[in-house]
């Protein structure tokens, strides 16, 4: 069945609504990205962020995207299987 | 009225998108909690990747928070029906 278009007034709203919820997913995304590198990274807050801790802040930044993308990767794998094994089970 | 239909057939499709936005954004927040709760329990000092043994540790968090969530929720249904 082929999907239709969404009605001509609603688009814009659509659109609103995702950039809207997308700008808050990333507000969320910075500031706990924030939080988790500065307790990693900062120990002595001096009067400038020196080379190693702007370095430390760089990697750890990255990290936490990898592990927001492992943890994504990990919670879609544990639907599907959750899902295999309901219907599995139903099918007994 | 003529419009009625056409008026209740945007409104519909206004309430599903809402509907289907709201539970990708309950996702979306759990993933924000298991990252935060995940990455205190496995991450030690940054480094230039996540090593096998961190990989793992984040994935088994994810699995396990899940696993607790689901047993406790089973538990507190005993508790409140007065099982011990």
């Amino acid at each position: 069945m082929a999907a239709t278009a969404p009605a001509a007034e609603n688009v814009e709203l659509m659109s609103q609504v995702k950039q809207q919820i997308a700008l808050a997913n990333a507000q969320e995304m910075l500031s706990k990205m924030t939080e988790k590198c500065f307790k990693k990274c900062i120990h002595k807050p001096g009067k400038t962020l020196d080379a190693s801790e702007q370095r430390c802040i760089s990697q750890c930044m990255d990290r936490f995207m990898d592990s927001w993308n492992l943890v994504s990767r990990t919670y879609g794998n544990r639907l599907q299987r959750d899902h295999y094994k309901g219907a599995a089970d139903m099918a007994d | 009225m003529d419009d009625h239909e056409n008026v209740s057939g945007k409104d519909k499709e206004m309430e599903e998108f809402m509907q289907l936005e709201r539970q990708k954004a309950e996702v979306t927040a759990l993933l924000h909690e298991f990252n935060e709760i995940c990455w205190e329990k496995c991450i030690g000092k940054p480094s230039s990747k996540l090593d096998q043994a961190t990989q793992v540790c984040l994935s088994n968090c994810v699995d396990r928070f899940i696993d607790t969530s689901v047993l406790i929720a089973k538990r507190f249904v005993e508790v409140i029906n007065g099982r011990q």
